[in-house]
């Protein structure tokens, strides 16, 4: 048995005595962590992980607890019918206000929470039906078969249950397809997105995630307390809730009940004993609070289980599938791409054109490419080369002009449909994120080859297809020479061989055409000389490649044809031979001052 | 000729990959350095680092004093001027706006001369003079970058540092614009130059400095370098037009 | 309804939205020069209304220990780190903004309360006293956090809002406190009732926005913020530190939070946490104008005014929710014409 399992079997045994041994008070306290660390878990899932705010949690919380409150105690439902009506309801919510937020920048779900969150303290404290602000009482107790759920270390053990379940799930999520494309949202969506990652989906997933949780901590908040009143769900509650997922950080899915303990604790010790010590009253907690989070967000803004971390086995590993045959036959199939002929035509640039505001970035380019030909694109800096493409890819639009692949057009779709179509491409600019590890970073490649929902991930029903994943990471990092470092975080590599992980990601995609933004820069001469010949026998399976580079002799030994841009107009298009004997090539790029 | 920049084992670090290593520089008062290289070589990084907008460590002494520990601002007060890759105007504010605020470290200290020095650029550069009142954004890519050397005229530099001012600019602008550098130097201001246009960056310059994946790898008078076989080899090479199978 | 009570709820929320929109304003500005999504604003607005409320009391508001209190830990900071970078010759202008300046307006202040000075001086008195903890804020909270999110600084902003917060209730105290109508004037025009107050507070209003306009317009200074906001590499290339952009900004939203405190302490009643809903007033306006317009801040602040107005007329409890939940057709309104956004985050 590992370290890490071991931890957590201990954890687990503590949770099962713990009631049996503290006072009714700290039994009190630990349900008020149980309640406060469901809704923090979502809260981590959504601000640490996919870089998402909410202030409306609280506002979900008291969804839940008004639901059940009002169909147990005024329709006399059975609060286990409540639950599934409380989680619907808090389903279309989130799902209207993902809808109308998320396709504008991030700052706009926080400011739509706000609003929501408001809104419905300010609904639950006057509305008559509601209660006002004296809130529902009668709220019945909870039954788990003919068991009536009375006392506080009874409920425990339900609260307990569904934390450590929301703990278990989250990090199955995590450990996903779905779980990597989560985690792929945090640092600009270019990248996810030219992987296949439909971004807003993902986005809507996790933030629906965190109402729900949120929806079930309100749910046994009532029937645990048997009364509501709004004074629970303001917008402060919410604030608090964000706090404690940000105490704990995103490093760890524990984080969040580690930060519901300390805030938890902290405010009981603040309202309760710090006023009877100083003798006077005040909203103290909110103030250190406030303190806290600052200090916290200046100092350690990875929170404080990475700090724990080097003292516990917290980190778990991938797992690395083998590369044997034997073991990949038990795999799902990934999904594999109908190749085109070579010598097909496969992608034709038509006078593409795109202005930024007075520049003419990219000048009237055509080209086309055909099946099986490596096709270089070269020129100075600042010539157009990244901006076409960014152009072809879809990340940008096209001013004029249309592209098209294999007999479709594709200059008005968004770069994961291109994606979807077999193109995949590396950036001038790595982008890639430095804390998963170099396995991982490659998977997402793998996004659109694989099925498998959220639920799927959850309930581990994706591990053959995972396997399958990880297992075609693993062999196209072994094939671009990076299979020793499976595991260290991709952001410690050299920037040559991130470069070079890029490459192995947009491999992982199946792709038949394949982009290549400078892949050689920064390599030394024998890497260079691996990747060309790596780029050679692609080409020999049939994969087409468009490839800028500046080094010349890479270049010239490599490609069928080349496309010369010079400050957005392309000047040249023939053989290697043609080009360098091209007196605008050659004015180009010695310039000269004379 | 005394040193008016002097830049010693100068690090750069993006998270825990090095990007620079200990580079050393010398810019000798009134003349021009180029520093060449191939893309992702750190060249950029380098100016960016001696300009502060990068955590470095290493030294860079100017005029006589570390300024490693400066801000940026500081720097610019004290006449260490850059002119970024990517110009860095203020797009949506007027040519005229951004070539006042060019000044702003002066106006803080209310020196004076600002609105002949103004005056001096409009003569240097008659077409921002015509779109004084257009939206720099606007403007095409010619004009960005007599733009962005405007208004680092306006700080009244003593070091310039320019990042390949000739990107994406046409061959009669790129001309005009190496013509201004070489004015430039003339008036006494001494010059950092980045370019990936090599053959043009050294006939301009005094000296240059080869930088490789981070390290300064040669280093000699700008002229000799012009025929230097391993600078032909790779930054030349198309120039000679034969096929090589080995690079440096 | 008829005409003559529509009339009087159009001017009631002329004269609230006139308020929102200063603080529209203020959250704009403070976004696009500092990234910070500044919701406190509201409780400058606060501690604006209350430090009247106490001089008009001649007792001496508690702004002034809080300013000590924020000034000391400013120039606590500024020490830390002047001795940690060995640059000590910036320390004496640092105690004097945070040590120096705050004591002597402090001794001011104890002086002045007791001997009932005109309003005027009660007015800049309060002005005075609120405008310095901008900077302080700033430097304290945000400014060793330049390179961070956008959510990061947000959440930043919420815990500075705790903080403040439950400072006013520390120096402040849980009573409430309502300053007299600056004036009872009231003029006759046609049906309608036109109050003197709301006028001044409309004109108020107006007065200091064409004051912004003209400093973001003319002055060397407002340029500066305009360049930074625009471009903040290009800003710094330029000298203008980020440093100074956000002190500079964040005195500013002070200065009008109080002002707009003033405005709006003769008009209601305001409790240390009063401020919150008020500067989210201002904020929803502001989304109106997707936090980087400042016209249509401006018009959304005062649109916001007009709905909580009408909004009390027909359902008083709801007025809330009714001008919250505006929000959400403004967000749909905005996410209908916004294109594909990306976003440069940290990590």
């Amino acid at each position: 048995m590992n370290a890490q399992r071991l931890l957590s079997l201990a954890a687990l045994a503590l949770l099962v005595i713990a009631p049996l041994v503290v006072s009714e008070f700290s039994v009190t306290l630990l349900n008020y962590i149980g309640l406060a660390s469901l809704v923090a878990i979502g809260c981590s899932l959504l601000t640490g992980v996919g870089g998402l705010t909410s202030f409306g949690q609280a506002a979900f919380v008291g969804l839940g607890a008004y639901t059940t409150a009002v169909l147990t105690t005024q329709f006399g439902w059975s609060p286990w019918l409540t639950l599934p009506a409380g989680l619907a309801l808090t389903a279309m919510v989130a799902m209207l206000l993902a809808l109308i937020t998320l396709r504008l920048s991030g700052h706009f779900l926080p400011v739509g929470t706000i609003a929501w969150g408001i809104s419905l303290y300010y609904l639950f404290a006057n509305v008559d039906g509601l209660g006002g602000q004296t809130g529902i009482t009668g709220v019945p107790p909870l039954q788990v078969a003919d068991h009536v759920l009375n006392t506080g270390r009874e409920f425990y053990y339900l609260v307990w249950f569904f934390v450590v379940l929301a703990l278990i799930a989250v990090r199955n999520l995590l450990d996903s397809r779905p779980g990597r494309a989560i985690r792929a949202l945090r640092g600009g969506i270019t990248m996810a997105e030219s992987c296949g990652v439909d971004t807003q989906h993902y986005r809507a997933v996790i933030f629906l995630l965190s109402a729900l949780v949120a929806c079930l901590s309100g749910w046994l908040y009532a029937h645990l307390i048997r009364f509501v009143n709004p004074s629970p769900f303001s917008i402060n509650l919410s604030i608090e809730y964000l706090f404690m997922a940000v105490i704990g950080g995103a490093s760890h899915v524990w984080g969040a009940v580690v930060g519901a303990t300390v805030l938890t604790v902290l405010k009981q010790w603040l309202q309760d004993i710090l006023p009877r010590l100083i003798h006077a009253s005040g909203n103290f907690e909110t103030i250190v609070f406030g303190l806290l989070m600052v200090l916290l967000l200046q100092r350690a803004r990875t929170g404080i289980m990475p700090l724990l971390a080097r003292f516990l086995p917290l980190d778990r590993p991938v797992r690395v599938p083998a590369l044997d045959a034997g073991a990949a036959r038990q795999d799902a199939p990934l999904g594999a791409r109908e190749r085109p002929l070579a010598g097909e035509l496969l992608l034709e640039v038509r006078d593409v054109v795109r202005r930024f505001g007075g520049l003419v970035a990219v000048n009237r380019i055509s080209f086309e490419m055909r099946a099986g030909e490596i096709l270089g694109l070269i020129g100075p800096n600042g010539a157009g080369k990244s901006t076409l493409f960014n152009l072809i890819t879809g990340v940008l639009a096209p001013s004029a002009g249309e592209v098209w692949l294999r007999g479709e057009r594709i200059d008005r779709l968004r770069s994961r449909q291109i994606a979807q179509r077999g193109v995949a491409r590396t950036f001038q600019h790595v982008q890639l994120r430095p804390a998963m590890s170099v396995i991982e970073n490659v998977a997402i490649g793998a996004h659109l080859r694989a099925g498998g929902g959220v639920i799927g991930a959850a309930l581990r029903l994706d591990r053959r297809s995972e396997a399958s994943i990880l297992r075609e990471a693993r062999r196209q990092l072994e094939r671009v020479g990076l299979g020793a470092e499976l595991l260290v975080p991709a952001g410690s590599l050299p920037l040559g061989s991130q470069r070079i992980l890029e490459v192995a990601r947009a491999l992982t995609a199946d792709p038949m055409l394949l982009l290549l933004d400078e892949p050689a820069a920064g390599l030394r001469y024998q890497e260079k000389r691996a990747l060309a010949d790596l780029l050679l026998r692609l080409r020999g399976e049939g994969v087409t490649i468009l490839l800028v580079e500046h080094d010349m002799d890479f270049v010239m030994n490599l490609v069928d044809r080349l496309v010369v841009m010079q400050f957005g107009e392309q000047i040249a298009t023939g053989l290697p031979a043609q080009i360098q004997a091209d007196p605008a090539v050659i004015e180009a790029y010695l310039g000269g001052v004379e | 000729m005394s040193a008016v920049l002097e830049v010693e084992g100068l690090s750069v670090a993006y998270g825990k990959v090095e990007a620079l290593h200990g580079a050393n520089l010398v810019l000798p008062a009134g003349s021009i350095v180029t520093v060449i290289g191939p893309n992702g070589a750190g060249k950029t990084t380098m100016l960016a680092a001696i300009m502060g907008l990068l955590p470095s460590q290493g030294i860079v002494r100017y005029q006589g004093r570390d300024v490693a520990r400066d801000e940026v601002e500081a720097r610019v007060a004290q006449g260490l001027v850059l002119v970024p890759e990517r110009r860095e105007l203020f797009g949506e504010m007027t040519v005229a706006d951004n070539l006042v605020l060019g000044a702003f470290a002066r106006y803080r200290r209310r020196e004076s001369g600002i609105d002949a020095d103004l005056d001096a650029v409009y003569q240097r550069f008659p077409r921002l003079r015509e779109r004084r009142g257009q939206l720099a954004g606007t403007l095409s890519g010619g004009e960005r970058q007599m733009l962005a050397l405007g208004r680092a005229l306006m700080t009244r530099p003593r070091v310039l540092m320019l990042d390949e001012p000739s990107l994406g600019l046409a061959p009669l602008v790129v001309r005009e614009i190496f013509q201004i550098i070489a004015d430039l130097r003339r008036t006494g201001v001494s010059i950092l130059l980045v370019e990936q246009n090599a053959r043009a960056a050294l006939q301009v310059a005094d000296h240059a400095y080869v930088l490789e994946t981070g390290d300064v790898v040669l280093e000699g008078e700008a002229r000799s370098l012009i025929t230097n076989p391993r600078v032909i080899e790779t930054y030349l090479g198309l120039a000679a037009g034969s096929r090589r199978t080995s690079a440096a | 309804m008829d005409v003559q009570i529509a009339l009087l709820l159009a001017q009631d929320g002329l004269t609230n939205g006139a308020i929102y929109a200063l603080l529209a304003l203020a959250i704009v500005l403070v976004f696009v020069v500092t990234r910070v999504l500044w919701v406190p604003q509201g409780e400058f607005v606060s501690y604006g209304a209350l430090t009247l409320a106490s001089l008009q009391l001649g007792k001496v508001p508690g702004t002034v220990w809080l300013l000590v209190c924020a000034g000391l830990a400013t120039a606590l900071v500024d020490g830390v780190v002047a001795v940690r970078e060995g640059r000590l010759r910036r320390m004496p202008r640092s105690l004097l903004a945070n040590v120096v300046l705050p004591l002597a307006l402090a001794a001011l202040a104890t002086w002045l309360a007791p001997r009932n000075p005109p309003l005027l001086v009660q007015i800049l008195l309060t002005i005075a006293l609120i405008v310095p903890l901008g900077a302080m804020v700033y430097r304290l909270a945000f400014q060793p956090l330049q390179r961070a999110s956008v959510l990061v600084l947000l959440i930043v902003s919420v815990a500075v809002h705790f903080a403040m917060q439950g400072l006013g209730l520390v120096f402040f105290g849980p009573e409430g406190a309502r300053t007299p109508a600056f004036t009872d004037v009231r003029f006759e025009l046609g049906v309608m009732t036109v109050s003197g107050q709301s006028l001044l507070v409309i004109g108020a209003s107006v007065f200091l926005i064409v004051v912004l306009y003209l400093f973001f317009e003319r002055t060397i200074y407002g340029k500066a913020l305009r360049a930074t906001a625009v471009n903040r590499t290009g800003a710094r290339l330029v000298g203008i530190s980020t440093s100074l952009a956000g002190k500079l900004t964040f005195t500013l939203a002070a200065g009008i939070g109080a002002v707009s405190g003033i405005l709006i302490a003769p008009i209601a009643t305001i409790y240390y946490d009063s401020g919150f809903l008020i500067g989210l007033k201002g904020f929803v306006g502001s989304v109106v104008g997707a936090i980087v317009s400042y016209p249509l801040a401006a018009l959304g602040a005062v649109l916001v005014g007009m709905l909580e107005s009408f909004g009390s007329f027909y359902a008083s409890a709801l007025k809330e929710v009714i001008v919250f939940t505006a929000l959400l057709p403004v967000l749909i309104w905005l996410s209908l014409r916004s294109r594909h956004v990306e976003e440069d985050d940290e990590e």
